[in-house]
């Protein structure tokens, strides 16, 4: 067999992973990974720091339901990732992160950028390698390929030292993967499944509710006949959305903190709910003791480490969601639901999503537009904080992989970057950046990446020059006692746009909305930034406040008359 | 990883008793020492030795912490890529034994006397110096703890004990 540089090996598997495109920035100790690339059909995108990077990978993995792939250098390079790395890993994305790193004799004696990189990556990842023996390289690639994109997805970080890098292997590209302590889930045990069918049959008030596991595992359809032959409504998490679609008339949207009234309504007065795939985390329950007490809980997850982790279920079926629910659907009988869905319809109408119209440009007013205009057919990213989640509640998503959002940590500025990813996934498709002036400017240097590769993504910015969400807590429940909110010196991100070269456009009449976000959507020159000035003091409602019940959700903003300031709420017990 | 095991004053922090069957490579301590601390569970003792394959490490773990938390914790452990298996074996009927090593200071008058409540325990005589004799004990960790109440009266110089390892009974296997 012919000797290959191990640096090779690494891209020869990367391409025979199908990887199109690896997002990176070069150091010293990449530099032999780096070099192997020129020769390889693999492209890279060179990225403006190592945060867009990640970002970038998990939008394109998130696009499309394949690893995203990094390579960075070691010290500050790969610790630049780690960030995204807990996007990712709180997410389920798959993600393989390949980290130079110094030579294997200078490892621990705090050499020029070198840094314990695996072991800081230890609590974020799904696994992480530090390659020590450069006949070990093609193993544990394919290794991290495979854990990465099978069972809960996750990211997984390969440190590899310049030497291991540098060395000539025999590659072995068909080996025996060394995994004896992994196992991978796949269908529901029989006895569970039957179980859930016969609770689903006698509940009268059911519910479904769609997480991330049920769009990754592409359950779409199963979860559609589930929801149709039983009359089902269903309520979807934050990353549930495209699962079910958003506009289906059995669809109450996303519930929980910032949840629909009717969604939130709902999973108040259900006698069943079973999760398809979320993982009834804090911003779903709310207060544990008082979450649907009533009501029989049924889990469908892949990993079992999340049964019973919150709240405690009845009944578990462990297993991937779309064979579980296929295989619900198979045995389970229609129950009576007319009533039940009499009463969400009921919901439906008398507590619609609403913002007052008139006077001040609303984020709501611009989201509803882009909805209008797009009618879920464009990839839509987030920031993270108020602007999310109008545009979670405002922009209905249909489709799967449409709806890229950093739910779990929570990563300002992972939007941009994220939509940079999904557009290289999706040349042709309509992509959206939804983010918040102050998000949009911890990765903004990602312009560059924007538009040297020409694509004609939609920078939208809901600017109120304000940490909005943190602004709202501080008025709603710390007699607004404003503190480090203040976006003072924002730049002119119109002049932003145009120093990169962007086409740059200005919202900030109610009147200009329609218009203008057609001319962006119109557009496909390159990147395009729409900078939206709104009302700076607007409030996202409903509102459970973190850590209280259902029974506690503002349905809207307080009524308050002139003259007079609004109740002060009693401070939340849960954390953000 | 100190040993102070004390209560935290709930009623449902206990200790337990977890054996585990991992991959023999760097790195696998520390994941699963974060999977125990970032629960708030305190490690009291900890055997790590090869198993019968090389390829394979057997780790005994006596953890203290919430009960409800220990669920979620073993969860982690088997979620680890590298753990093979982990189980709590908190209570059961299975062997277990530790060694622990008692330095007794005595001044030569006393000395008698200790090699007596040495005998009398089973415990075997290390090394009788001067002012101090050092014993060695083996059994399960309830009758060294109990030894350790009883060597306190004539004054402990030093201590150190192995920490359980277990071993299921007849031919069941371990972990």
């Amino acid at each position: 067999m012919t000797k290959k540089f191990a640096a090779e090996v690494i891209v020869d598997i990367i391409q025979q992973q199908g990887v199109e495109y690896i997002f990176g920035y070069p150091g010293g100790a990449a530099i032999p990974i780096f070099d192997a690339l020129v020769d390889s059909p693999v492209k890279l995108i060179l990225t403006r720091h190592e945060q867009g990077a990640v970002h970038m990978a998990d939008g394109f993995a998130r696009a499309t339901g394949k690893p995203g792939v990094v390579l960075v250098t070691s010290g500050p390079g790969a610790t630049n990732t780690i960030t995204g790395i807990l996007t990712a890993q709180m997410d389920s994305v798959p993600m393989v992160v390949i980290c130079g790193q110094q030579t294997t004799w200078n490892l621990g004696l705090d050499a020029f950028q070198e840094a314990d990189v695996s072991g800081i990556s230890f609590p974020v990842v799904k696994h992480s390698y530090l390659i020590k023996n450069a006949q070990d390289v093609p193993r544990i690639m394919r290794e991290a390929f495979h854990l990465s994109q099978t069972g809960r997805p996750g990211p997984v970080l390969i440190d590899v030292p310049k030497d291991i890098a540098s060395a000539m292997i025999e590659p072995d590209y068909d080996g025996e993967l060394h995994l004896p302590g992994y196992k991978v889930p796949t269908d529901g045990d029989p006895a569970d499944i039957e179980q859930a069918a016969q609770m689903l049959s006698t509940a009268r008030r059911p519910l479904l509710l769609v997480g991330h596991g049920a769009v990754i595992s592409g359950a779409e359809k199963a979860v559609t006949i589930l929801a149709e032959k039983m009359q089902i409504p269903v309520v979807n998490t934050l990353l549930g959305k495209g699962c079910f679609p958003e506009t289906h008339p059995l669809s109450l949207g996303m519930l929980g903190m910032h949840g629909t009234a009717y969604a939130n309504m709902a999973v108040k007065d259900c006698d069943l709910i079973m999760s398809i795939g979320s993982r009834w985390d804090d911003r779903i329950v709310g207060k544990i003791d008082s979450f649907c007490p009533n009501a029989v809980k049924i889990h469908i997850d892949i990993d079992p480490a999340e049964f019973n982790k919150t709240v405690q279920m009845d009944c578990t079926i462990l297993g991937d969601a779309r064979r579980v629910v296929e295989s619900i659907n198979a045995i389970v009988k229609r129950g009576d639901t007319k009533e039940w869905l009499k009463q969400t319809e009921k919901w439906r109408r008398q507590y619609p999503l609403k913002y007052k119209k008139g006077g001040k440009l609303k984020a709501e007013h611009v989201l509803e537009e882009i909805q209008n205009q797009t009618m879920g057919r464009a990839f839509v990213t987030t920031d993270v904080g108020q602007h999310q989640m109008w545009a979670a509640q405002y922009l209905l998503t249909d489709h799967r992989f449409h709806w890229i959002t950093s739910g779990g940590a929570g990563t300002m500025g992972f939007g941009f970057p994220a939509a940079i990813g999904a557009q290289f996934a999706h040349p042709e498709a309509t992509v959206i950046a939804i983010v918040g002036d102050g998000g949009f400017q911890m990765t903004q240097a990602e312009l560059s990446t924007a538009v040297i590769n020409r694509l004609p993504i939609k920078i939208v910015v809901i600017n109120n020059k304000y940490l909005g969400m943190v602004r709202q807590w501080q008025a709603l429940f710390y007699d607004n006692r404003l503190s480090g909110v203040d976006m003072e010196g924002n730049p002119n991100f119109v002049k932003l746009a145009e120093a990169y070269g962007i086409k740059g456009i200005r919202i900030k009449r109610s009147a200009d909305v329609k218009r203008l976000i057609q001319t962006a959507l119109e557009y496909n020159d390159g990147p395009c930034l729409i900078d939206v000035e709104v009302e700076k003091e607007d409030n996202v409602y409903p509102m459970i406040p973190s850590g209280a019940s259902y029974e506690q959700m503002i349905i809207e903003a307080p009524k308050v008359k002139p003259g007079m300031t609004a109740p002060k709420l009693e401070k939340p017990v849960g954390s953000t | 990883m100190s040993t102070a095991a004390g209560s935290n004053g709930s009623s449902s922090y206990r200790k337990h008793t977890i054996s585990l069957m991992v991959n023999n490579k760097p790195g696998v301590l520390i994941r699963i020492s974060l999977v125990f601390a970032r629960r708030g569970y305190n490690i009291d003792s900890l055997v790590v030795s090869p198993s019968k394959d090389p390829n394979f490490s057997v780790m005994n773990i006596v953890a203290s912490g919430e009960e409800k938390t220990l669920d979620q914790i073993l969860k982690q452990l088997n979620k680890l890529v590298d753990v093979i298996h982990a189980s709590d074996r908190t209570g059961e009927d299975i062997i277990q034994r530790e060694l622990a090593l008692f330095k007794l200071h005595n001044e030569p008058e006393m000395r008698s006397d200790v090699l007596q409540l040495a005998h009398a325990m089973d415990c075997d005589i290390v090394e009788v110096s001067e002012h101090a004799t050092i014993l060695q004990m083996t059994g399960d960790s309830e009758r060294l703890d109990s030894a350790l109440k009883v060597f306190e009266q004539y004054g402990i110089e030093e201590m150190i004990r192995t920490g359980k390892v277990l071993m299921a009974r007849g031919q069941e296997i371990t972990t």
